[in-house]
């Protein structure tokens, strides 16, 4: 190797790492000032700057917005929904995936568009007059409601569930009915326990998107005691409006269950995006 | 399945006989299973979406009379000088999005060699992703407030804090602010959607290349950038549909003051503080949707042209396309 060669290697191993690095820290710094932050005391955040390390470390920020923002019940209302969201996406995602790529007839493929094209539509746009409907079906501020419009508009499980059913052999549907088995038993019996790699992916990927969803709770859950998680930061605009030192603290109980997530599942999370995506 | 039940009758079958049949069987399944999700379906996308085009011919409120007008509001979308002004602001996130998917394939390619610490660098960049658009919101006003983080850490790099704008409220700058929120948070997103595509391609054709003496950008080149063109072209169309429909970062961080109001954001204002103007907001969604029908229908004769790609392919594309338009939290 000519000493040029092996020059080019290093410089082009410097940049590499000084890039990642670089972007590590951008990716860190809007949250290390903010875990640095919400240490500090309410004299020390107005005393000191930034940059300036607490003290010692004060956790009384973390109860203050926790009561606050009645997190305690935010996170009650969010795991009723999460319980019932994900149930609810990976039974009528599976159930259909299962009609969708097992049965051909008429309706099948008008069945795959309408779906299509309702992920083109776009949400917030339609919440106008989803709010309209939600109110005259009486769903506002009811968690029911939120958790019926949180299903009615999931397309994401359906398609993984589709392109999972499409690898498993259609042969072991064909030996359970020789077998006696009803399509129901198929269904449940057979198929539905093989698609626990898929319900893991939907789980994470539905899971994510519903514990962050902030919009439509705002909109149909607007009773005081129907505060999610997300929507409970809401109660930091305002008058608390520039109390960062609580306001971060908040930020971080409401961020700490995805963080929490993200490094126990981290191998689930990458490919559940990508078998969600790349392979599509 | 009425055709279905029809044709079973003609053969003089009694229904309870027809039932026990695998026909039978199949168009039960076939019902129950696709009931509920037809049902929420068409509650809550298909029924709202014809009222919002029965809405955008009306002047209306949430509540109270309303009067028919026809195009008008179509019209006023064309003409109202923040709705034009609305959709200018696009370009800022079409750009931000076209960096976002540049730094995504260089940190894929990067992390895609072998790294030391490369689940680190991966996690790090990633973890954005997973906060909710409503805490970024917040985290972003705590970054750019005046003296604060930005600030302190520019100032540690020599820069007089009199110098530096106002992120938030400087028209000059205050759009490309609200664009790096939104880069900061996806792109690890892509990156690792590139990097899976990346690890998609066979071992043996790098090893191949090493072989022959192809260098990292050869190989980056010749052998990464075909395998993984169909993705980043999606995510490139992407980029246009979803800049087109920014909505998060100036909702949740500026709530669209100082010339910050995406076309989305205005929407919601119309529709929801003041004069309620729900028939022109409803008109706005029914355009938009248009317009992202239209570059969608290019998207995939794009596709069609560019890699003579079958059926089988396109639909592939479809369903990540449809991926990537539910996430986000719209």
């Amino acid at each position: 190797m000519t000493f040029i060669q092996k020059t080019n290697r290093y410089l082009v191993k410097i940049l590499k790492y000084f890039s990642l690095i670089l972007a590590t820290l951008i990716a860190f710094i809007p949250i290390v000032s903010c875990i640095n932050t919400a240490m500090k005391s309410k004299e020390e955040y107005i005393s000191t700057t930034i940059m300036e390390l607490p003290s010692k470390l004060n956790f009384s920020n973390f109860y203050d917005a926790w009561e606050r923002a009645n997190m305690g019940r935010a996170f009650m209302n969010t795991s009723i929904v999460l319980a019932f969201v994900l149930t609810g996406s990976i039974l009528i995602g599976s159930m259909l995936a299962y009609v969708l790529s097992r049965f051909v007839f008429h309706g099948n493929g008008f069945i795959r568009l309408l779906f299509l094209v309702a992920a083109l539509l776009p949400g917030v746009a339609m919440q106008v007059p989803t709010y309209k409907i939600m109110v005259s079906l009486g769903l506002i501020n009811s968690l029911p409601g939120y958790i019926l419009v949180m299903m009615g508009t999931d397309v994401i499980s359906i398609y993984i569930f589709i392109q999972f059913f499409e690898n498993i052999p259609i042969s072991l549907d064909e030996s359970a009915i020789m077998d006696g088995c009803t399509y129901f038993g198929v269904f449940f019996r057979i198929l539905f326990p093989l698609l626990k790699p898929a319900i893991i992916t939907c789980m994470i990927l539905k899971g994510v998107a519903t514990y962050n969803e902030y919009y439509m709770a705002h909109l149909y859950l607007q009773r005081k005691s129907l505060v999610t998680v997300a929507t409970s930061l809401y109660t930091f605009t305002g008058p608390l409006g520039n109390q960062y030192n609580m306001i971060c603290a908040g930020v971080l109980i409401s961020i700490l269950p995805a963080f929490l997530i993200f490094v126990f599942c981290q191998k689930q999370i990458y490919s559940g995006l990508t078998s969600g995506a790349v392979k599509g | 399945m009425n055709v279905l039940a029809q044709k079973n009758m003609k053969k003089k079958k009694s229904f309870r006989e027809w039932i026990k049949t695998r026909k039978g069987q199949q168009a039960i399944i076939i019902i129950t299973f696709t009931f509920i999700p037809l049902l929420l379906l068409f509650t809550f996308t298909y029924l709202p979406f014809g009222k919002m085009v029965e809405f955008s011919f009306f002047r209306m409120k949430y509540t109270g009379p309303r009067n028919f007008i026809g195009f008008k509001n179509y019209l006023d979308i064309f003409t109202r000088e923040d709705t034009l002004n609305a959709l200018k602001l696009s370009v800022y996130y079409l750009i931000g999005a076209i960096v976002q998917l540049v730094a995504a394939l260089y940190f894929a390619t990067m992390l895609s060699f072998k790294t030391r610490g490369g689940n680190f660098f991966k996690g790090a960049i990633f973890f954005p992703y997973l906060i909710s658009g409503i805490a970024i919101g917040f985290i972003f006003k705590f970054f750019y407030t005046r003296g604060f983080v930005l600030d302190s850490v520019l100032q540690l790099l020599g820069f007089e804090l009199e110098n530096l704008p106002y992120w938030l409220k400087n028209t000059a700058i205050n759009n490309w602010s609200l664009v790096f929120s939104s880069v900061w948070r996806y792109m690890g997103q892509n990156m690792v959607l590139f990097i899976g595509a990346i690890m998609s391609v066979d071992v043996e054709q790098y090893e191949a290349a090493k072989l022959d003496g192809a260098n990292k950008m050869q190989q980056f080149k010749y052998i990464i950038l075909p395998s993984i063109k169909t993705i980043v072209l999606l995510n490139l169309i992407l980029a246009v549909t979803g800049s087109l429909s920014a909505f998060e970062p100036p909702y949740v961080i500026t709530k669209g003051s100082n010339g910050t109001a995406t076309y989305f954001v205005l929407m919601d204002q119309l529709a929801h503080e003041g004069v309620q103007k729900v028939g022109l907001a409803s008109a706005m969604a029914v355009v938009l949707l248009f317009i992202i029908l239209i570059i969608t229908g290019f998207q995939k004769m794009g596709f069609k042209i560019l890699f003579n790609e079958g059926d089988a392919d396109n639909g592939k594309c479809k369903k990540t396309l449809i991926k990537s338009f539910t996430k986000g939290g719209k």
